[in-house]
């Protein structure tokens, strides 16, 4: 009888505990699902509304005043292809030697160790705030907004990004490697640029790859440094409009035509920042 | 064996030439010294760029918010006018909203984090793991403007019509929930800005977490399902309780991100700097969608120097939680393997 009811006991906690688990893991899989449905549906609006206003005069034409009947974005495209790719010109040099730095020099040295830790934080550092920089070091100086002191901005958004890959793409290279080569009499400097510089090169364009995804997509830093101007110009001297302030600028406007341009430039950006980052990831894949 | 070794076959004067004068190394052991000097001295320099950044940006801030420093002080920080006609200035509906935004995005993402991280681990199959978890850092690729408007045109109508109207008429007359829903049903304010914020954060705090729990052992878990343990058992009582410093550096990363978030909070907020309630429905305003706003056309006496103030508070707040997830990061990558 006692063990009767002690096998009752056992089933119940049993019972209880596989319960608890169903509920759990449903639960968790409900989350993988609410994720999924967010990227899903986002994906869906952007390509649904930005086809819409897909047309040829968007790449040929400026941008409209209100209520035009036609019009496009050809200034702020060739605005934000300029920026973004000078700003990955300007930064990327900067971030793989300092990955070098933190990867092959500065192992267990303050500087290494501090400029690490900075660099992390700068990553995830508000964007807002490197514009506000940029503004009091160059726009209140020369006192006018202007393409250089977008890309500015921009690179120093790459920085970080580049740094953190290039180290710990470095920091995968094995020992042996480097060690072969130093046991040939090379010097360091060959070393790291053609030895583990070029092991680690798919890793290094991967994290180049993903800056120039990130900064394509920035609006806050250019907000108050490039700003925007309605008319085509290559001139660096001068606002120069970018595909996401244009964005910015006609979403929040009540113009209709202008709200049907920002939803064909967000359907632009989506479709180039992920391209950009299923192309980084196919790169770094092939190599590992 | 002389026939085997070439070396032993020179003309005398070559031979002699190879051998090393009394052991001495030869004299060119590095062609170019300077060449080595130079790429050094670059990194380093790099390395000293990137801390001038961090210090340049902070000096810039306290230096361009001076004036706003000097004529409000601290209590600037407690404050709620905002009156640009008035030059009166004070930041805290801006910190409110800021604080309180990311705190709503908190609430949703880090247990749907979880969910996933969980998920990504423990449950789905290996061939499905790689491309989920594509999927979800997409998610994190996806420009924050990208999120605003869609926030903005597409969700907040949806929001409005489907969440906020219901509640409301079910809540409207319970005292305390009553004030936190009252307000124009129009998708727009802190709780839009929130749940928008929530769906930023949730892949950052998710891949962080997936790859913590991955640090736990296959021991510790094989030995926990030995003994019978349900997958939830061994999460919750092997992985989570292994990984906890990582979890919460993971949870911090998110809330620095939903902090310093700018444009996606720009859209939905609401952008109105007067508190009339406690209401999540009323329009709002956030530290970076503030400085969005208005930065470009403030004038310069005391309009600038107070959005600099702000950002000089996010910037401090954003340093703060950032530097304590790394260092709980930092703190849980050096313990991996010391504890059994």
């Amino acid at each position: 009888m006692s063990l009767f009811a002690l096998d009752a006991g056992r089933l119940g906690l049993h019972r209880r505990r596989k319960a608890m688990n169903a509920v759990a893991l449903t639960l968790s899989l409900g989350a993988m699902a609410f994720g999924l449905f967010w990227l899903a549906w986002i994906l869906f609006e952007t390509i649904r509304l930005g086809i819409g206003g897909m047309a040829l005069t968007v790449f040929t034409e400026m941008t409209p005043p209100p209520m035009a009947d036609s019009g496009g974005l050809l200034n702020a495209i060739v605005g934000s292809l300029l920026m973004v790719s000078l700003a990955t010109a300007l930064g990327t040099p900067i971030g793989i030697l300092c990955g070098i730095y933190l990867a092959e020099y500065g192992k267990g040295r303050w500087l290494g160790n501090v400029t690490g830790f900075i660099n992390d934080i700068l990553l995830s550092a508000p964007s807002i705030v490197i514009g506000l920089f940029i503004y009091a070091v160059v726009v209140a100086q020369v006192k006018s907004f202007s393409g250089f002191a977008g890309i500015l901005a921009l690179a120093l958004i790459v920085i970080p990004v580049v740094v953190r890959t290039t180290e710990n793409m470095l920091s995968l290279i094995p020992n042996a490697l480097r060690e072969a080569a130093y046991a040939l009499g090379t010097p360091k400097w060959k070393v790291i640029s053609s030895v583990t510089l070029r092991a680690a090169r798919a890793g290094v364009i991967t994290g180049v790859l993903l800056a120039l995804a990130r900064i394509a997509g920035e609006t806050a830093p250019l907000l108050f440094t490039a700003l925007n101007n309605q008319f085509f110009t290559s001139n660096l001297g001068e606002p120069m409009a970018s595909l996401p302030v244009t964005i910015f600028k006609y979403a929040m406007s009540p113009y209709e035509n202008w709200r049907e341009l920002a939803w064909v430039g967000v359907f632009l950006i989506t479709l180039g920042v992920l391209g950009l980052n299923i192309l980084a990831r196919v790169l770094f894949r092939k190599k590992h | 064996m002389s026939a085997t070794l070439p070396a032993q076959n020179l003309p005398p004067e070559e031979a002699a030439a190879r051998a090393l004068p009394g052991g001495a190394p030869p004299t060119h052991t590095q062609r170019s010294p300077w060449a080595d000097k130079a790429f050094a001295f670059a990194a380093q320099s790099a390395a000293w760029i990137t801390l001038a950044l961090l210090a340049g940006i902070m000096a810039s801030l306290v230096f361009g918010a001076w004036p706003a420093i000097q004529e409000f002080g601290i209590g600037f920080l407690f404050s709620t006018d905002w009156d640009p006609v008035e030059d009166k200035y004070g930041g805290l509906v801006m910190i409110y909203g800021t604080l309180m935004s990311a705190a709503i995005a908190l609430i949703i993402a880090v247990p749907v984090s979880f969910g996933i991280a969980l998920f990504l681990t423990e449950l789905a199959p290996g061939w499905l793991r790689r491309p989920l978890g594509v999927a979800i850092e997409l998610l994190a690729a996806v420009p924050s403007i990208v999120y605003g408007m869609w926030g903005l045109l597409v969700f907040g109508p949806i929001l409005a019509t489907y969440v906020q109207a219901p509640l409301q008429s079910a809540f409207g007359d319970v005292p305390f929930l009553g004030t936190l829903f009252s307000g124009p049903p129009v998708g727009i304010g802190l709780l839009s800005a929130g749940i928008i914020l929530a769906i930023m954060v949730i892949p950052f705090i998710a891949s962080v977490m997936r790859d913590v729990f991955e640090t736990t052992p296959a021991l510790l878990k094989e030995s926990a399902y030995g003994l019978g343990a349900t997958t939830w058992e061994v999460v919750s009582k092997v992985v989570l309780p292994y990984t906890k410093t990582g979890v919460v550096g993971a949870i911090m990363l998110g809330l620095g991100r939903a902090l310093g978030e700018t444009m996606a909070v720009t859209f939905v907020i609401g952008n109105f700097s007067q508190v009339s309630s406690l209401s999540l429905f009323e329009a709002a305003n956030s530290i970076t969608a503030a400085i969005a706003n208005e930065f470009a056309e403030a004038d310069t006496k005391l309009h600038q120097p107070a959005l600099m103030y702000l950002g000089l508070v996010l910037f401090f707040i954003t340093f703060c939680v950032l530097a304590l997830s790394k260092l709980l990061l930092m703190r849980m990558k050096r313990g991996e393997g010391t504890r059994t």
